[in-house]
This record gives structure tokens, sequence and C-alpha cells, in this order.
């Protein structure tokens, strides 16, 4: 079997499984978010270029904006995930 | 161009290297145990864990790649820090906490978790293998083009000083010693980046660019009407015909070549001219450092800055953005000639760009296709974006480094972390990057050399840390990914698929002799690929990686009526497709067969938009037909607490 030929125990995280099923509800809510935030992104990109060398904020591009905006966001989400993902019961 | 060796940089990177192997050594002595070798005994900080993702991810082709593709095309190179950095999204709310729960030591393990199926370890340890090798390539041949200018060493003994140097790290003490590798690296990476960036703005950009020492540089002649070409015009003849440029002979017989301009002015060009046999002539000079001889000269410079001003002074974050977008840079172009005698004339010119068009996509030769109307060119960049973002959580050296500490909370904690390290790195590479095109200081050779000169535009010392920054960042992320080989090797394939009866001593010795041997591997295919592009490598990297391992990897946590079978033929179609997508495609035909790219049988180059979607489709169709009815179809568990056997 996987991984048995140990010569001591290692213990298994206990989990709970509501607990696990709530982080998971939650994370796929905040990755369909991003994945329409990305996928807006490469929809300019691909489909109408010339929008992205507008200036949009302080005079710097809507290209710029919108990938320093992915950045910032996935660091964002990771908080917000990270605040308010439960851990299981020790 | 010519690179001086630099003392000060030898000096700096024998001591990073010497700190980094005496750590190796110091920590190795700790781990004794499988556990230990694999996994860190689990017991790293979340913290520490973290920042080493920001050390295994950033690897030569993010720093050297992204700043190079940045300094000589715009914005373009960005897209890959953007694409990069979106894929954590993945690995964070998708894989991280599943893998961790599933897991021991292997992505293999996790995928087999629910089934004990020899195919999927096979499976998954042949797809861990195929994508660390490629994964390989870039890096050791990234390595090589490092030390060629800096230590004056000939490019493969930078591949086999690196190779060596990696492997004696991973087998003296395996996931321990990698990770504390990885955090220096890390954060040494990410704290310099920083200040270079603000010493960047300080200087912000000019017309009359400056080396370290204050001496102004050499600009390019532009402008220049025909009766002022200091010389007598050579005909249009041989391979010379119909071309943009015209030759001109001076007095003492040197020919220097004009490039022909719309308005009918002319403009300087460097050519680097190779002969037959080998001697090198730069503008018509044999090509060195002595008297009458010659060297392509650093480039990188705006042309015209907002206001007509000369230099702009110490600038903002957003200003300076806001200043590149509105001025003119000198970009250089190159064109190849190759004449009836047998030798190569490469032609690099002058092409002054605004920053209107290099700060939006589409400004690189490897993106120009989303300015065009046809579909199929525009699915090209999209796919690429597809695999960058699917990639990364499918990468065997970042999905090992969940196994390194001590459960979910600590798994989550750390990618965020890592999310945060490896975000605010890519919001400096657009600065570093147009730092670089306007520094004055760019190789029009050599891309990847673009972050450390503009380090040494500023000062020495900045370029020799900078440069051996670069070597342990090769060293990193390279001795994750013969860990993550040598794993799949004696975990997945020796211990689990042969069912060798190892014991712990010996399973961590048939691991080291795997990182050994895969160690040779990646020293012999860095030689043999030197001369390919690294991004374009790495590119292939993400792409093998996301359609062999993500719908396994996705389905079997999302799908309940997922089978062995089917995760197994995910795996080998997934894999076997994108490779031999790439293969076919374009790109390959030009760049590793020389054949012509029109006759490629593929339609676009980068696979994943096709053979993602085929692999979920091949899970699917292939699980259907194999479920078992009644209770038997239900997932059996492993148990909550292993054991000894």
């Amino acid at each position: 079997m996987a991984g048995l030929d140990f010569k001591t125990p290692v213990t298994r995280e206990q989990e709970d499984e509501a607990v696990v099923a709530y982080n998971t509800r939650i994370g796929l809510y905040l990755f369909t978010s991003y994945v329409v935030f990305y996928g807006g992104f490469m929809a300019l990109s691909a489909f109408s270029p010339e929008i992205m060398s507008r200036p949009l904020l302080a005079g710097v591009n809507v290209a710029v904006v919108y990938g320093f905006a992915l950045i910032i966001a996935a660091l964002v989400l990771a908080l917000v995930y990270m605040k308010i993902s439960r851990k299981s019961a020790q | 161009m010519i690179h001086e060796t630099s003392f000060l940089a030898i000096l700096v990177f024998l001591f990073f290297a010497g700190a980094v192997l005496a750590i190796s050594f110091y920590l190795g002595r700790k781990a004794k145990s499988a556990q230990g070798y694999f996994a860190a005994g689990g017991g790293i900080h979340w913290a520490v864990n973290g920042v080493a993702f920001a050390g295994d991810y950033l690897s030569a082709a993010s720093f050297l790649g992204i700043c190079g593709m940045i300094a000589f095309y715009g914005y373009d190179g960005f897209l890959y820090s953007i694409g990069y950095l979106a894929g954590w999204i993945v690995a964070l709310f998708i894989v991280a906490e599943p893998l961790k729960r599933l897991g021991r030591f292997t992505f293999a393990d996790a995928l087999d978790n629910r089934f004990n199926s020899r195919g999927i370890k096979l499976a998954a340890a042949i797809s861990t293998l195929v994508v660390s090798c490629f994964y390989l390539i870039p890096q050791m041949v990234g390595a090589g083009a490092l030390v060629q200018p800096l230590l004056g060493f000939p490019h493969y003994v930078g591949v086999i000083v690196v190779g060596l140097i990696v492997t004696m790290i991973v087998t003296t003490a395996g996931m321990v010693s990698t990770t504390w590798v990885q955090f220096i690296k890390g954060s040494v990476l990410v704290v310099l980046c920083a200040v270079i960036t603000v010493m960047i703005l300080m200087r912000g950009v000019t017309t009359k660019p400056v080396d370290a020492a204050g001496k102004e540089r050499h600009v390019a002649a532009r402008q220049v009407t025909a009766e002022n070409l200091a010389g007598t015009p050579l005909p249009e003849e041989g391979a010379w015909t119909g071309k943009p440029y015209v030759r001109v002979k001076d007095g003492n017989g040197i020919v220097t070549v004009w490039r022909k301009e719309a308005d009918g002015t002319f403009s300087e060009t460097q050519t680097l001219r190779v002969q037959k046999d080998g001697h090198k002539f730069v503008n018509g000079r044999p090509r060195g450092k002595q008297e009458g001889e010659a060297d392509l000269m650093p480039v990188g410079y705006a042309s015209k800055l907002p206001g007509d001003v000369e230099k702009t002074g110490p600038l903002g974050p957003l200003a300076f953005l806001r200043t590149m977008q509105e001025s003119e840079v000198i970009l250089w172009s190159s064109e190849k000639i190759t004449e009836p005698d047998g030798g190569t004339t490469t032609v690099f010119f002058q092409k002054p760009t605004a920053g209107e068009d290099f700060m939006a996509p589409g400004s690189s030769p490897t993106f120009k296709k989303v300015r065009s109307s046809k579909f199929f060119d525009k699915l090209d960049f999209l796919s690429l974006m597809l695999a960058l973002f699917c990639g990364t959580a499918s990468l065997p050296h970042i999905l090992i480094r969940y196994y390194t500490v001590k459960d979910q909370a600590s798994a989550r904690k750390s990618t965020v972390v890592g999310i945060a390290a490896i975000g605010f790195f890519y919001v400096l590479t657009l600065f570093l990057g147009l730092g670089a095109m306007t520094s004055g200081a760019l190789d029009v050779t050599d891309s990847n050399m673009s972050a450390p000169l503009l380090a040494r535009s500023i000062n020495e010392l900045l370029f020799a840390v900078i440069s051996a920054v670069a070597f342990t960042t090769v060293l990193g992320t390279v001795s994750g990914l013969i860990m993550a080989a040598s794993g799949a090797v004696a975990h997945d394939l020796m211990t689990n698929f042969l069912k060798m009866r190892l014991d712990d001593f010996q399973k961590v010795r048939a691991a080291k002799v795997a990182a050994m041997a895969v160690g040779v591997i990646a020293i012999i295919l860095g030689i043999l690929f030197s001369k390919m592009n690294v991004n374009f490598l790495v590119g292939w990297a993400f792409n093998i990686a996301a359609s062999a391992n993500l719908p396994a990897l996705v389905m079997l946590l999302f799908w309940k009526r997922t089978t062995k079978q089917g995760i197994t033929a995910a795996i080998v179609v997934g894999m076997i497709s994108s490779l031999g997508w790439i293969l076919l495609s374009a790109q390959a035909y030009k760049d590793v067969y020389g054949l012509n790219p029109a006759d490629a049988i593929v339609p676009f180059s980068q696979p994943a938009i096709v053979t993602i979607p085929l692999g979920f489709l091949v899970l699917v169709v292939v699980s259907l037909f194999t479920q078992r009815t009644g209770p038997a179809a239900e997932p059996k568990r492993e148990p909550e607490l292993a054991t000894a056997s």
C-alpha cells in the first residue's frame, strides 16, 4: 500500500467533513470570480487590443492597470480565503 | 556583445554557492528518514515554505526571460508575469488542500489515494519525470548562458557546474536543504529587485544614457542624408539585393551597413558577421576589445520624452509608467543575411517605437498575432495564457512543496505568502524590464542578460550580487525539480509500482541515486539544447504539465464517478497529445528541425486550449465505460492512520 514502509506511524490530520465541504465551496466561488476577471483580460487582449492602450488611471493605460489589478486581486482573494475558511477541530 | 569577466561577480558567486552548500551539509545531517528526505518531515514553517514557493517558482525563465522580453519588446513580457501569477489561484483554491489531504510524498500519491492502482502510479510517475525534464532543460540552458558572459567559462562548463552543485544539494539533504535554498534565494531575489526598482525610479528616463561611471554612451545616428554617409556606397549584390540596407565602404576599407528609412534618410545599424571559419567581425572590424577591433555597443534609450526634455529626473511609480507610455524608445530588431560564401551577417537595426505601442499587448514577435485578424492566430495567444493559468498547479516541483508543511491550514497560509512574494516580484518585473529598456546597457544579441546588465548600469556590486542571485535562482529551481523527479523514481516507480521492498534507508538511497541520474541527464540535455530559446521551452513544460496532470487532479476531486482507468487514460492522453502537438507545431519546425514552419501539421503552436479539454473528455468517457455497479463503485478510503509495515 502506498507509503506504508515506515518505521514510525505518521498521524494524519483529523478532518471534519463539513469543514472540508465548506472550504471547498468557498474556494470554488472565489476561483470562479477570478476566472471571470482573468477571462476578461484574455478576451480584451485578444479581441480588442486597441482598448488596452487607452489611458485609464492617472494616465496609465488599461493594459497596465488591468495587469496590476489581476496580480493584486489574486492576493486579495487569497487573504479573503484565509480569513473565512475554517480549520478542522484537532 | 563581449562581457568583461567580473572578479567581483566571481567572488560574490562563490560566496553564495558556498553558503548554499554549507547550509545543505548542515541540514543534511538531520534528514535521515524517508519522511525527512522527501517531505522535510512535514515540519517546515508555513512562512518559510511560502517564501520557498517563491524561490521554487521564480525560475531563471521568470527572472531573466521576462525582464529580457519586457526590455526588448515591452508589455508582452508582462503577460507572462500575469499568467504565471494567476496560476496560483488554481493552486490555492482547487489543488492545495485536497493534495495535502490525500497525499504523502508525491503527486502520484494523491491521485492514487482512492484506487491503489499501479496504472495510475506508473502514469503519474512518468508524467512527473517528463514535465520535470522539460522544465529542467531551460533552467540548465539558462545556467550556461549566464556563466558564459559573467565568469568567462564556455556554456557547457556552466551547465556542468550547476548540475554538480545541485546534485550535491539534493543528495545531501533532500527536501530540507532544498527548501532552505529556495527560501534564501526567494527572499534575496525579491528584496534585491525592489532595491533596483527604487534606483530605476530615482534615475528616471533620459535620451542621453550614461554608464555607471557617468560616461556618456554612444547614441546610434538617425536621419542621416545620403550625402552625409561617410564613404562610398557598394552596389546591391548577392544576398543584399532588395534588402533595405546600403553598405558603405570608408577610406580604410571598412564596410558599415546603414538602413534605408521610409523618408529617404539612413540610420546606423550594427552588424555581426560570422565567417564560415568562425571568425567574427563587428561593423566591419574584427571582434574584440583591442585597438582596431570593435564590439557591439550597448543599446537602450528613449529617443523622445514627453515635453521634449532630455531627462525626466526622479519619477514616482505611476509617473514612470505614464512617461514610458508617452515616450518614444529606440528598440532594436535584427535580420540575418546568409551570404553566398557561407558566412552570415546579422544586421541589428533601430526601430523607434512609441510607448503607446510597446505598452500594450501584441508588440513582440511572440504575441504580435493578437493584433492579427485571423482567428487561429488569436487562439495561439489564448492557449498560452490558458497553459500558464493551468500549468502552475500541475508542476510537480510546486506540488511536492505542499507535503513539507504540517497541515491543510499551513498549506493554505504558505500559498498566500507565496502569492504575496511572487505577485510583488511580478509587479516589479514591469519596472525592471522597462528600466532595462532605457538603461543604455542592453546587449542586442541576448535578451536574457537584460536584468544583470541593468544592474551593471547602476553599479558593479549590484551587478555582482544579481548575477550570483541569478545563479542561485537556477540552483534553487533545478534542485526542486530534481527532488520531484527523484521522488517519482524512488517512491512511485520503485516502491509503489515495482513493489520493491525498500526500507527507509534503501528508499532514501534509491532517491539519491535517482537524483544523481537525473542530474546527469539534466547536464546532457542542457548542453544539447543550448541554442534553444529559454522562454519557449518553459511554455512547453507548462503546456504538458497542465494537459497531463490537471484534468486528472480536478476530476478526482470533483467528480465521484472518476475511475482509475479514467485517470490513467487522461494522464497518458494529455501528456502524449500535448507533447505530440508541440513537436508538430510551426515553432518546433522552425527552431528544432530547421524546416519550413508553414509545413507544420497543427494550426497553432500552443496546445493547451485543445489538449486540456481533451484530457477532461478522455477521463469522462473512459470513466463512464469502466463504472462498476453496486456498492463496489464506492471509492475506498485509505486508513486515517498510516502505520509501519
